[in-house]
């Protein structure tokens, strides 16, 4: 199944979407938006480049096994409890940096809860892709019996 | 318009329950989702529905202006959808696959394990 | 720092199931990590039940959002035991799972699933909010789903649909129960809605809520008449998995029905209460004839959690200060025991093949071992002095008695002796006739590991029921001072609310 327009737009959506998923998840978390809503964008990226270019493209572009991504998600999230814990506050409260500003975006606000949505983006990312991946492979499977 | 949110509920739960006590396991799985949208929708409108402004404060104040729907509500539905979102997904390949074993859709020929 | 005490044992095996799913290559790293994980875990828990034995309440209100808006974690003793126990079941049976699991299943996630079945079990144990109590059941639910339909036999996959469905309903059902309970009272801290019930004349919908919660709850316990799922799908999976089925999840349901009795329902006890000993009962009966009418080992033992359980929700009917430590006793003699058993019905399959009793025996001359390390939990579940199950069965019984219901108390001394009629059989079957010539009974081909990873944990665990059968007494006081918490909700509302703030309704 490979149909040249998808193949030729999913190398411009690609990056386009990659981008659009960090701008939501960095407005998620005063506007619409954040990690659960970046995290499918992102996974739509890939799966995108998966149908117009083969399921194996898109495991080379994500690098890590989906797998990883998952647990490394979750490993950020839970990190993000811990600085409120070290100013001596109950755990999971939101600690934030100054805010500073930057070119572009403006008024920047760094704090705990980004992290903790950036851990939801990597385990929604991780999550879709690891489904995505296995329908393939199931998907494969049955072609091949077909054919034989 | 709670009485009419209310009477869906019920229906719902009806329907969702008729689905159950059929015999096929595939409707056993749209009963389970009709249940679980019937029990949000019950969530959803048990605090009572408001056509209200959403519940933010503005920035110069600490409170919101008066009538403001209540967020809560709406954010253990939410919470709700997605756990029974990736439940139903669990259930449907669990189905799947019990299907591929036993090879039947009947729920009488899933009694091997019963007492 | 009481806080860490609360925080590590909820935190540590989500951490370890990261790690393990980090390093999920290394089929050595996953065994390793898994056993250490599930140990440490059991440490710090009974650190959590000095420290709250001492200070009486652990509350940490997360994220610094003041009670009742934020989450509150809360610890009392019930709590902390539990915590405790269920720990201590998740360090044995990872133990018995090196021996029991084979490489497919720890390719498949087994220790990570396990690790967040823990952490479910713990975050339900310690929350104090109703709505995230919903979310812990289905954190413990998703883990669960996976881990009994793993193995994707036939046998698994009709058990684990059965299983499946009737949680999924219960979980349905707690979660309409919760929204009627926000849309009446507006709060979802269990102790502001015991301080609002407390405070809101008797409504109809106080009743109905509370039903669709005991349905609820009741479905998760295996209570009469909604505990047809459990014995249809707790011998399907390996040992290993009913053994922490049976230890750990339906006493979660047995802790909500006792959290929801003893503090938010408080006000409409009473008219709740001829209801729950009537189905107390009959949950006991029913579960003990159905045990005497099945042939297959775990099978049997599976109608026996459902008996034993009648046991606990007769303490929580007759809600007096001894009849509820003697049902916080149950419950702790009562996991180790069960837990044990299932664990030893996996060892009886790994040498014989099978553990139905028809094609089964010779086991006391081949393994006299054995026998005995199932003598010990069996005579204990069947109330035998001075095994633990004595004390828990006589502190029932003599609670009962001092409110003088007759008809329950006659009920659990029958069943008793028909418990103890179920464990005669399976010992006379198994390990005193001899081996059926007829059939051919062979030791599992490939193992999945070294015989004795199945019998140290069994060994600990018959160990401690004869220690808390002849040293029972801290135990035992300790489980009367989690009563009187129990019995006065007041503390642990107060405990929880520390600032009084006003909730418009």
């Amino acid at each position: 199944m490979k149909y040249f327009i998808l193949k030729e737009a999913s190398r411009v959506l690609f990056p386009a979407l990659l981008v659009l998923s960090l701008v939501v998840l960095y407005r998620g978390h005063n506007l619409p938006g954040g990690g659960f809503i970046g995290g499918l964008l992102a996974a739509i990226a890939f799966i995108l480049v998966g149908f117009g270019n083969s399921m194996k493209r898109a495991k080379d572009l994500l690098r890590l096994n989906p797998v990883q991504i998952m647990a490394l998600g979750l490993a950020t999230a839970v990190l993000s409890a811990v600085p409120g814990l070290l100013f001596n506050a109950p755990f999971l409260t939101g600690e934030w940096l100054p805010g500073f500003s930057l070119p572009l975006l403006g008024k920047v606000h760094l704090g705990t809860p980004l992290v903790f949505d950036i851990g939801v983006y990597l385990v929604v990312l991780g999550f879709v892709l690891h489904s995505t991946f296995s329908l393939a492979r199931l998907a494969d499977i049955q072609m091949e019996e077909e054919k034989s | 318009m709670e009485g009419l949110i209310a009477v869906l509920v019920g229906v719902l739960f009806a329907t969702g329950t008729y689905c159950l006590l059929r015999r096929s396991i595939v409707k056993l799985v749209i009963g389970v989702i009709l249940i679980s949208h019937g029990a949000n929708l019950l969530v959803f409108t048990s605090g009572g529905l408001l056509a209200g402004r959403p519940a933010l404060v503005p920035s110069d104040g600490t409170v919101p202006p008066a009538p403001f729907g209540d967020p809560l509500p709406q954010a253990m539905v939410l919470t709700a959808i997605v756990i029974g979102f990736g439940l139903t997904a669990f259930l449907l390949a669990l189905v799947t696959r019990a299907y591929e074993a036993v090879g039947d859709d009947d729920i009488n020929a899933f009694r091997n394990t019963d007492t | 720092m009481n806080e860490y005490s609360l925080l590590l044992p909820l935190l540590l095996p989500l951490v370890g199931a990261i790690c393990l799913l980090l390093g999920h290559n290394s089929l050595a790293f996953q065994r390793v990590g898994g056993v250490a994980c599930a140990s440490l875990t059991f440490i710090l828990s009974l650190y959590l039940v000095y420290v709250v034995d001492q200070a009486d309440f652990v509350v940490i209100q997360v994220g610094a959002w003041e009670a009742p808006f934020g989450i509150s974690l809360v610890a009392d003793r019930f709590s902390a035991v539990m915590v405790a126990v269920s720990s201590f079941m998740g360090a044995a049976v990872a133990v018995y799972a090196l021996g029991e699991i084979d490489d497919v299943r720890l390719r498949k996630f087994f220790f990570p699933l396990y690790l967040v079945l823990i952490f479910g079990v713990n975050g339900a144990f310690l929350t104090g909010d109703l709505f995230n109590l919903y979310v812990w059941f289905e954190v413990m639910l998703i883990a669960s789903f996976v881990l009994i339909s793993m193995g994707g036999g036939k046998g698994e996959l009709e058990g684990g649909l059965k299983y499946v469905v009737l949680n999924l309903l219960s979980s349905i059902m707690f979660l309409a129960g919760a929204g009627i309970i926000y849309g009446q009272t507006g709060t979802l801290n269990m102790a502001d809605i015991a301080r609002t019930l407390s405070m809101t004349p008797d409504a109809g919908w106080v009743t109905s809520s509370s039903m669709l919660l005991l349905v609820s709850f009741g479905l998760k316990a295996g209570i009469f008449p909604f505990f047809f799922w459990l014995p249809a799908s707790y011998h399907t999976p390996p040992s290993t998995v009913s053994a922490i089925f049976a230890g750990l999840l339906t006493k979660v349901g047995v802790y909500a029905l006792f959290r929801a009795y003893t503090l938010m329902f408080v006000p409409i006890f009473p008219q709740v209460q001829p209801l729950i000993l009537v189905l107390a009962v009959l949950t006991m009966v029913t579960g003990v004839f159905g045990a005497a009418s099945h042939f297959d080992m775990r099978r049997i033992l599976s109608f026996h959690i459902v008996s034993q359980i009648g046991y606990m929700i007769l303490g929580l009917a007759f809600m007096t200060p001894l009849a509820l430590a003697a049902a916080i006793f149950y419950l702790v003699h009562h996991i180790i025991v069960k837990t044990n058993l299932f664990l030893v019905s996996g060892m009886v399959v790994r040498l014989k093949g099978s553990c139905d009793l028809a094609k089964v025996g010779g086991l006391l001359k081949s393994a006299p071992w054995l026998a005995l390390l199932f003598f010990i939990p069996a005579f204990s579940l069947g109330g035998i002095p001075p095994l633990s199950g004595f004390w828990a069965k006589f502190a029932m019984v003599k609670a009962g008695l001092q409110i003088e219901s007759w008809i329950a108390v006659t009920a659990a001394l029958l069943v008793g002796v028909l418990t103890l009629f179920s464990m005669t059989k399976i010992w006379a079957e198994a390990f005193w006739k001899e081996q059926p010539a007829d059939v051919d009974a062979q030791p599992l081909r490939n193992p999945a590991g070294h015989f004795a990873y199945m019998v140290v944990p069994v060994a600990v665990l018959a160990v401690s029921t004869i220690l808390i059968g002849l040293f029972g007494e801290p135990l035992f006081s300790f489980s009367e001072r989690a009563a009187a918490q129990l019995l006065n909700p007041q503390e642990y509302i107060s405990a929880v609310l520390q600032s009084q703030v006003e909730v418009l309704p």
